[in-house]
């Protein structure tokens, strides 16, 4: 959601100026790709302006103040909670030497691959009343109901707790990536001018890495925003929940569209508000040198609490839930495992890998143009385009499905009149509708990534080039491909494993007979068979945990000057 | 742009003989899951020979799926899980009416639409599984009595977004009132032992647990859990009991899953014979015991341990009232704080 490159200083460095320059290639398909991917949220929006009257105030008179009180305290929570612990690790494992460190730098990674909700049932389970925990405390010390005080897991603290344990990787993702590829000269200036470790970090590192950070932080934010399945079986009511309620319960597309308006508003205002904090700073490096990181090797105290400040994220939010979903399969595997569950293996993976190629084309495409020209219709197009990732996953599937219905049932119409043959429905219902929803949802996490990437390649590589006679594609797959190759990478591995856990728009866009792993799950938790619907859930974390460490690997080696300590 | 129409209508017509020359399938959208009809649908493979092609999913987002293809969705059959939906989909004009003898004479009146437009398949109960050694069976009676005073802090029940207790509210209003109606879910919201959380099999959980005394849900999920593999499972289940309410008055209030033909079914009469088959005593079997539900029809035995609870007289009410109230029990819940 984040333009890191610096438009004002580039347009000078261009060889042509604005005015004279042909329009071509660049200045249209990048805008005409945003555009189509933001119609399912234009659409969302049009709602808008159906007049919804009487439910609103009901809505206001009885639940809105909880959906608004709610959904900021989780905001508040995951936010701060996955700045802390995804830039406090990404800072230790890039700068520091402990022990277990190489292992940490891609374990952290892992909790990415658990969805959100498998990570939810398995907590509550645990913890609730009925469950193993508290059943062995009043069994071990004679307690009953009301005797003793323990923290209730389905409430708000607990969804802020368990998203934030399955969120925080993309901003260590992010910020780690920031800090590996920060002149190191920068941060010895600091120190020769007497600074300690732990100032330079905080007055130089963070800063430099701010946009890697925020844009990290707004990623786990929006798909926290976005989440269904655990708010509503922690009995958390936000405005997503309020959303499906008013929709699908009510039977008000009007009203939902209008809730969902308000959280893509509010969205919209904190992304502008942090880009117009962040003033005319520029973040990208002009220094070539890159030496070996430092390397601060800790001892003694702080040895161990840099190790449990690294092992705590990955058992609570990878361990932990995989042993659970592991236990389960176990029990299960004679019934749940059979040569049909190969096929929904399949279905997922090959989506996933679909879509994330698409995805980090699309992205490059947009995020590129914009660096070339930001023009304002270019950057509200992106934006909006942008805007899917921050909306419930069941909206933006209907967003997709009210256009392309439409289409559908426009070209039949127009092949009865004037061929007399009925084309059915072309697009509904294939592949090809489901792939485009999953890059509606999903091209926030692309374009996020690529644009940091490039905004740190220095605008004087462009005006070289350009200089030198290349022309602007040329540019991009000579000079900055190359460069951001690292960052086209994450992109397109945090894509895979996003489609890998998608379910809503999967749910309701797929052809007949058509499951996947997330499908199966799904259905076999929300019927409330929780130990069944661990095998589906577990795959889904196999199979994401190699992009995972595949990502780890591709962000140590894309460092500058090589690898990092 | 003349050749690519050309070519466009010349791809049309080849997929229209291709589609004739293979037999007609039915295609089914489904809100049960898939563990749950695949079983029937493929029996009526089996007997008939016609493909089931099938898709699930949640109801509000299938709904809105099936009307935005409009005229020419490829569903024939809407299988759903609840009257209240059946009923929607009625009002938005998605499905069509059905004359069929088989359907008629197998499926009680107040199961199906009165003008052919859905039937219930299977039914469930919705009643109170408590813990005997904390209720006195004596103690227990009506729906309405739950919100007295002398439950308070005691009763166990899932959020109101959940579609089964937006039918009891409904079923509620339709005897009461809106206002009575009102009155008892604000009691009945004093009464719980903890906020709404999870689904029904959490609240039995946590019946036995200890957390409350009584837990309001649908049978199944108790009847599962009494045929669990798991040897805990059945255990805890055996030291619950379930109570079914209203005996003296209207009856335990039913629901059924159920289904009917879509207004634009491209294959009507396989669409018709599908749901005839599922009022077989083949495939009433299978509803009864994939899922411990009650077979729609009178003439077929439900599994062994839901024949254990013995019988009980059931809420005639006609279950299309209960999608016609469906928005008014939703906001009544939102007024009284039942989340």
């Amino acid at each position: 959601m984040t333009t890191y490159s610096v438009l004002e200083t580039e347009e000078a460095l261009l060889p042509s100026p604005v005015g004279r320059r042909r329009r071509g290639f660049w200045d249209y398909v990048p805008f005409a790709v945003a555009a189509l991917v933001a119609v399912p949220v234009v659409v969302v929006l049009c709602h808008v302006f159906v007049p919804a009257g009487e439910v609103w105030t009901h809505l206001a008179e009885t639940v809105l103040g909880r959906y608004v009180t709610n959904t900021i305290w989780l905001f508040l929570g995951v936010g701060i909670g996955t700045a802390v612990i995804g830039v406090g690790t990404a800072w230790l494992c890039s700068m520091c030497r402990f022990p277990g460190r190489p292992v940490f730098e891609w374990a952290l990674l892992l909790p990415l691959a658990v969805p959100t909700y498998a990570i939810g049932f398995t907590y509550a389970g645990l913890f609730e009343y009925a469950g193993p925990v508290q059943s062995l405390l009043r069994s071990a010390f004679d307690w009953g109901r009301g005797d003793y005080w323990f923290p209730e897991p389905r409430s708000l603290g607990g969804a802020i707790a368990v998203m934030t344990l399955v969120l925080y990787p993309y901003v260590y993702l992010l910020s780690r990536a920031a800090f590996l590829s920060q002149s190191v000269c920068v941060l010895e200036v600091s120190r020769t001018l007497g600074r300690s470790p732990f100032r330079s970090f905080l007055t130089v590192a963070l800063p430099l890495a701010r946009p890697a950070i925020v844009g990290g932080v707004s990623l786990a934010l929006m798909e926290a925003l976005s989440d269904f399945g655990t708010v509503h079986y922690y009995g958390v009511d936000t405005f997503t929940t309020g959303i499906y309620r008013t929709w699908f319960g009510f039977g008000e597309p009007a009203a939902a569209a209008q809730l969902a308006a308000m959280l893509m508003v509010f969205v919209l205002a904190l992304i502008l508000l942090e880009r117009s904090s962040r003033g005319s700073r520029r973040f990208h490096h002009t220094s070539a040198r890159y030496r070996q990181l430092p390397g601060y090797a800790l001892t003694g105290v702080r040895k161990w609490l840099a190790v449990s400040a690294c092992l705590l994220p990955v058992l609570l939010g990878f361990l932990v839930p995989f042993g659970q979903l592991g236990a389960w399969t176990i029990a299960t595997a004679d019934k749940m495992l059979d040569a049909s569950f190969f096929a929904l293996a399949w279905n997922s993976v090959s989506l996933a890998t679909i879509t994330a190629v698409i995805a980090v084309c699309v992205a490059l495409l947009v995020a590129y143009a914009l660096r070339l020209r930001g023009t304002v219709p270019m950057r509200a197009a992106a934006r909006a385009a942008g805007l899917g990732y921050a909306v419930p996953g069941s909206v933006i599937a209907v967003g997709v499905l009210l256009p392309f219905a439409w289409l559908d049932n426009r070209v039949d119409a127009l092949a009865r009149d004037w061929l007399g043959v009925s084309t059915g429905l072309l697009l509904t219902g294939t592949i090809l509708a489901l792939v485009f929803a999953y890059l509606v949802r999903f091209l926030a996490v692309s374009l996020n990534t690529v644009e940091a990437s490039l905004g740190r390649v220095t605008p004087s590589m462009d005006g070289a080039a350009r200089s030198l006679g290349a022309s602007p594609g040329r540019v991009l797959f000579r000079v900055h491909m190359p460069m951001v190759a690292g960052g086209l990478m994450t992109a397109g591995l945090l894509v895979f494993v996003d489609v890998m856990k998608e379910l809503p728009a999967t749910l309701i866009m797929r052809p007949f007979d058509f499951n996947t792993l997330a499908v199966k799950a799904y259905e076999l938790a929300s019927d409330e068979r929780l130990a069944d619907s661990a095998s589906a859930a577990l795959a889904i974390v196999v199979v994401g945990i190699a992009p995972v460490v595949l990502l780890s690997r591709a962000i140590t080696r894309s460092r500058p000057g090589g690898e990092g300590p | 742009m003349r050749i690519l129409i050309t070519a466009a209508s010349a791809a049309a017509v080849l997929f229209t003989t291709l589609a004739a020359v293979a037999a007609d399938p039915v295609n089914v959208y489904s809100y049960r899951k898939e563990e749950l009809i695949r079983p029937i649908l493929n029996a009526f493979t089996e007997e008939t020979g016609i493909e089931v092609n099938l898709i699930t999913g949640n109801a509000g987002e299938l709904h809105q799926r099936l009307k935005s293809e409009g005229k020419n969705t490829p569903a024939d059959v809407l299988v759903t899980v609840d009257a209240g939906n059946l009923s929607r989909a009625k009002e938005d004009g998605l499905l069509q009416p059905i004359k069929s003898e088989v359907l008629e004479k197998y499926i009680p009146e107040h199961l199906r639409d009165p003008e052919g437009y859905w039937f219930g398949l299977s039914k469930r109960a919705r009643v109170f599984v408590y813990s005997p050694d904390r209720v006195d069976p004596s103690e227990l009676s009506t729906y309405f009595d739950l919100a007295d005073e002398k439950w308070r802090n005691r009763l166990l029940i899932r959020s109101s977004t959940n579609i089964y207790n937006q039918s009891l509210i409904a079923a509620m209003i339709s005897e009461f009132g809106e206002e009575k109606t009102q009155e008892w879910a604000r009691g009945l919201v004093a009464n719980f032992a903890r906020r709404p959380q999870g689904g029904d099999s959490d609240q039995i959980h946590a019946v036995e647990a200890g957390e409350g005394d009584l837990a309001l849900v649908n049978t199944y999920y108790y009847g599962r859990m009494l045929a669990s593999d798991d040897a805990d499972e059945r255990a805890a289940a055996q030291k619950l009991r379930v109570f079914f309410p209203n005996q003296d008055g209207r009856g335990t209030h039913v629901n059924v899953s159920g289904a009917g033909v879509t207004a634009y079914a491209p294959h009507k009469e396989n669409a018709v014979k599908l749901l005839e088959f599922m009022v077989g005593e083949e495939a009433q079997e299978l509803f009864a015991n994939s899922n411990q539900e009650y077979p729609a029809r009178q003439d077929v035995a439900p599994s062994k341990e839901v024949a254990s609870w013995g019988t009980f007289k059931e809420d005639n009410l006609n279950l299309s009232v209960l999608g016609e109230l469906n928005k008014e029990a939703v906001m009544l819940a939102d007024r009284v704080g039942w989340r």
